[in-house]
C-alpha cells in the first residue's frame, strides 16, 4: 500500500473542484432519494390533491404482500444468473480475442456493438426472435420438438428475460476483460511457460488473479445492473409475466407507480431497492474485496 | 455559400408564418392513444376540423397506449403541463371521476360555451357508462366499442363447415374449433384480446353475474368484487384446458399484443377483440373472408344472453386552461358530435356510432346492408334490457385490478392454479386495491 498525499496551498480550491460533482449528486441523487424517502409514508390519490401521512402502513403492506415477496425471490434468481453468464461468457471471449493478434481489432468492435442497443430496443429483439407465433427462434425449437411458449411457460419466460439482459451487458464486460487481459504482463507467462505450466495452469494462477480487480469492478457492476438497469429489457420482452414470474423489483417499482399510479408503495419499493443494494454493495467491500490482488 | 441567403430567407420567413398563425389561432392540445389506422383516422378528423374554421387548432398529439397516456397525462396535470383534451380509455373513468379537482365535466363546458348538448341524443348504453349519479355526462364518448368475435370464412369451409354460420355457443366454439383443427383448415381454434376485458368482465355481463357489489361499482366506493362466480371459474378453466388441447391460444396479457397476428396468418381460425379491431382485421386480413358474429354464450347458464358492456375511450377536459381554449374545446366537441363526423368515423373504425343520429346516418346511407356484420356490434350491445349486472362496471384503479386478473388467469394456463382458485385471489387481490383507492379518495 502506498500513500499519496498532495499538499494544495489553497484550502478551497479542492473544495471547488469537487463542487460540480457535489452539486450533481445532490440534485440528481440525494434529493430525489429523500423525496422518494418521504413519498413512501404518504398516500397520495393520482392527482395529487390529497396526501395522508401513514406513517409505515406502505412497508407494511409490501412485507405482507406475497407478490412483493414472490418478486424479491425472481430478483435473487434472475440477477445471480445474469451476473454469473454475462461475466462468464465475456471473459471467454475477452481470452478468446486476446489471443489472435490481427482480426483482435474487428471481433472487439463486433462485440461492442450490441452496447449501443437500447434496453427496449434489445428487450423487443429477443421478443421478436422468441415469440411464440411469430418469432424465428421459437419455430426452430418448435421444429426441434420444445414447445416454446413463454406467453404460457413461467420458466421460458425467465429464461428468455436472463439471455436478454446478458446479452445486451456481454459487451460491456467484454471490453473490461479484454482490457483487463491487456494489462497482464507477457512477460509472466512467458516465464511460466518456460517452467513448464500449461496454458490452463497459466490462466489460473497467473492471469485470473492479476485479473480480479476488473473482475471484483464488474461484479459490482453487473448486479447493479441486473436489479437497476433491466426494466426496459423486461418491459419489452415479457412485461413482467406470466403470473408475475419475472416480474423483478425494479420493474414492480415501474408498473406499481407509473403503471399504477400507487406512488406510496412505489416509492417504499424503491427504498427497500436501494437498501437492499447498499447492503449488497457494503458486504462485496467488506468480504469479497480482501480477496482481489491490486 | 450560395445557399445561405435562400436559407436564411426561407427560415425567417417560415418563423414569421408561424408566428402569424399561433397569434391569430388558439391552440387546443390533445393526447390520443390511437396508433396504426386509427391514430391516421384521428388526424383526419382533427385536420377537418381545423380546416373547418380558422380561431381554434387542435393539435392531436399520440401518447402511447391507453395506460401510458393516462399516466402520462396524470403526470403532467401534476406538473401543471397538462392538455386541454386527453382520451381515456374506460377503464380510467373511475379514477377521472374522483378527480374531481382535475377535471372540467363535458356537460359544464358545453354549457359556460353555449354549445348545443343533447343528453337524449346518445346511444344509451355509452351515456350509462359515464354519466354522474344526476345523469349528467362528464367526458364526451368519442370511441366507444364492446368485443365481438372475428371468424375465418375460408377455414371454416376448408373443414368442412358452413361458411356462413358462426358458433354462438362456446359449446359450438369448442367443437368448430376442434374440426379445424382436426381437418388443418388452422392449427389452432380460436384467441382472443383482452382476457380481462372480454373472458372476464363482458362474460359475467352477457351471463347476467355480478362483477362487483353496490351495482358493479355504480353506487359508490365501498364495492367489492364478486367475479369469482362458477361461471367465470368454469370459463377460465375451459381456457386452460382448451389452451393445453391446442383449440385455444393466449394472446398475452392487458390487450393481448400477439393474438390479431395469429388470426390474421391464419394460425387461428376465430378471434374475439373488439369492434374497433374492425379496421385493422380487414385491412390485415387479406387472403381470406372475414366474418363477424357476437360473442358466445353457456347455453345452459343463460338462455337469452345479456348485452355486452363498452370498452374503448372518452374525451376529458383538464382544468387548468384559459378560456379560450376551453371555447375551442367545446366548438370542437360540437364538431365530434354531428352524424357525418361521427357515421364516418364509425363506419371507418367499427367504434359504435355515439349517437343515434350518426347509427341513423348510416342506416339511410345503406351502410349497414353494404357491408354485412358492421352492425353486430351495435346489435349486441343494444339486445335486451340492460340488467344492473350488465350496465357495465366502474372501479377505481380498474387498470391495477386487470393487471391482477391477467396474473391470475396466466397462473391457471400455466397449470398451478384451477379457475376458481385463481379467480378467489384475484377478488381478494382487487379488494384491496379497491380499498387502497377508497383510502386515498374519502
Amino acid at each position: 500500500m502506498q500513500t499519496k498525499r498532495t499538499i494544495f496551498p489553497n484550502r478551497w480550491l479542492p473544495f471547488a473542484l469537487l463542487a460540480p460533482q457535489l452539486a450533481i449528486t445532490l440534485v440528481f441523487f440525494i434529493w430525489p432519494a429523500l423525496q422518494a424517502a418521504k413519498s413512501s409514508f404518504e398516500r397520495e390519490d393520482p392527482f395529487g390533491f390529497k396526501t395522508t401521512f401513514i406513517w409505515f402502513d406502505n412497508y407494511a403492506k409490501l412485507l405482507a404482500d406475497p407478490m412483493y415477496l414472490n418478486s424479491l425471490w425472481r430478483t435473487l434468481i434472475f440477477s445471480v444468473l445474469v451476473t454469473v453468464i454475462a461475466m462468464s461468457v465475456s471473459l471467454v471471449l475477452a481470452v478468446a480475442t486476446n489471443r489472435l493478434l490481427r482480426s483482435g481489432r474487428i471481433y472487439t468492435t463486433l462485440l461492442v456493438w450490441p452496447y449501443a442497443v437500447a434496453p427496449v430496443v434489445a428487450g423487443i429483439l429477443w421478443w421478436f426472435m422468441f415469440n411464440p407465433s411469430i418469432g424465428i427462434l421459437s419455430y426452430v425449437l418448435g421444429q426441434l420438438g420444445v414447445d416454446w411458449n413463454h406467453r404460457v411457460n413461467q420458466d421460458q419466460a425467465m429464461i428468455l428475460v436472463v439471455l436478454a439482459a446478458s446479452w445486451k451487458q456481454i459487451s460491456y464486460n467484454f471490453l473490461f476483460f479484454v482490457a483487463g487481459l491487456q494489462s497482464v504482463p507477457a512477460s509472466l507467462s512467458e516465464a511460466a511457460a518456460i517452467d513448464g505450466a500449461g496454458p490452463f495452469k497459466r490462466f489460473w494462477t497467473i492471469v485470473v488473479p492479476l485479473l480480479s480487480p476488473t473482475t471484483f469492478f464488474l461484479l459490482i457492476v453487473n448486479i447493479n445492473y441486473a436489479m437497476f438497469d433491466t426494466f426496459g429489457v423486461i418491459d419489452g420482452t415479457t412485461g413482467g409475466g406470466p403470473a408475475q414470474s419475472t416480474n423483478i423489483l425494479v420493474y414492480k417499482v415501474y408498473a406499481d407507480g407509473f403503471l399504477g399510479l400507487n406512488i406510496g408503495s412505489s416509492a417504499a419499493q424503491s427504498v427497500l431497492l436501494m437498501l437492499i443494494v447498499i447492503v449488497l454493495t457494503i458486504v462485496q467491500f467488506r468480504f469479497i474485496e480482501r480477496r482481489v490482488q491490486y | 455559400m450560395v445557399r445561405y441567403p435562400l436559407a436564411a430567407g426561407l427560415a425567417v420567413l417560415t418563423v414569421a408564418l408561424t408566428s402569424s398563425v399561433a397569434l391569430a389561432q388558439t391552440e387546443v392540445t390533445w393526447w390520443h392513444a390511437m396508433g396504426g389506422e386509427l391514430g391516421t383516422k384521428l388526424e383526419e378528423v382533427a385536420a377537418n376540423f381545423n380546416a373547418s374554421q380558422s380561431d381554434y387548432v387542435v393539435t392531436p398529439v399520440y401518447k402511447g397506449s391507453y395506460a401510458e397516456t393516462l399516466t402520462a397525462a396524470i403526470a403532467a396535470f401534476r406538473a401543471n403541463e397538462q392538455p386541454a383534451i386527453v382520451q381515456v380509455f374506460e377503464v380510467g373513468t373511475g379514477t377521472m371521476m374522483a378527480a374531481k379537482g382535475a377535471v372540467y365535466p363535458v356537460y359544464k363546458l358545453m354549457e359556460d360555451n353555449n354549445q348545443p348538448w343533447d343528453t337524449a341524443g346518445f346511444l344509451a348504453p355509452v351515456t350509462g357508462y359515464y354519466s354522474d349519479p344526476e345523469g349528467n355526462i362528464l367526458s364526451l364518448p368519442f370511441n366507444s366499442s364492446t368485443p365481438i368475435m372475428y371468424y375465418n370464412k375460408d377455414a371454416f369451409e376448408k373443414a368442412g363447415l358452413d361458411r356462413d354460420v358462426a358458433p354462438k355457443t362456446w359449446a359450438e366454439v369448442e367443437e368448430f374449433s376442434k374440426k379445424i383443427v382436426a381437418s388443418g383448415a388452422a392449427t389452432c381454434g380460436f384467441t382472443t384480446g383482452w382476457v380481462s376485458w372480454i373472458q372476464t368482465e363482458n362474460l359475467s355481463a352477457i351471463h347476467d353475474l355480478p362483477y362487483g357489489t353496490l351495482q358493479n361499482g355504480f353506487g359508490g366506493l365501498g364495492t367489492e368484487f364478486t367475479f369469482n362466480g362458477e361461471t367465470q371459474a368454469r370459463h377460465w378453466d375451459n381456457l386452460a384446458k382448451w389452451s393445453k388441447e391446442g383449440v385455444f391460444k393466449y394472446g398475452g396479457p392487458v390487450g393481448g399484443n400477439d393474438a390479431p397476428p395469429l388470426f390474421y396468418s391464419g394460425e387461428c381460425a376465430i378471434y374475439m377483440n373488439s369492434s374497433a379491431s374492425r379496421a385493422g382485421v380487414v385491412a390485415n386480413s387479406k387472403d381470406f373472408e372475414v366474418g363477424f358474429a357476437p360473442l358466445p354464450y353457456y347455453e345452459d347458464v343463460i338462455a337469452e344472453p345479456k348485452n355486452s358492456i363498452i370498452g374503448g375511450a372518452t374525451l376529458w377536459v383538464l382544468n387548468g386552461k384559459s378560456d379560450d381554449v376551453y371555447a375551442g374545446a367545446a366548438q370542437f366537441f360540437t364538431y365530434l358530435s354531428q352524424p357525418e363526423v361521427q357515421a364516418d368515423w364509425h363506419q371507418f373504425t367499427g367504434y359504435l356510432p355515439i349517437t343515434n343520429a350518426a347509427f341513423e346516418l348510416g342506416e339511410e346511407q345503406g351502410y349497414y346492408a353494404e357491408h354485412p356484420g358492421s352492425d353486430i356490434a351495435i346489435k349486441q350491445i343494444t339486445r335486451g334490457t340492460p340488467s344492473e349486472n350488465s350496465k357495465g362496471i366502474r372501479f377505481g384503479n380498474l387498470t391495477q385490478v386487470r393487471d391482477v386478473i391477467d396474473q391470475e388467469f396466466e397462473a391457471v394456463l400455466g397449470g398451478s392454479k384451477t379457475g376458481q382458485q385463481a379467480l378467489d385471489e384475484a377478488v381478494q387481490r382487487g379488494n384491496v386495491i379497491l380499498r387502497e383507492f377508497e383510502a386515498a379518495n374519502q
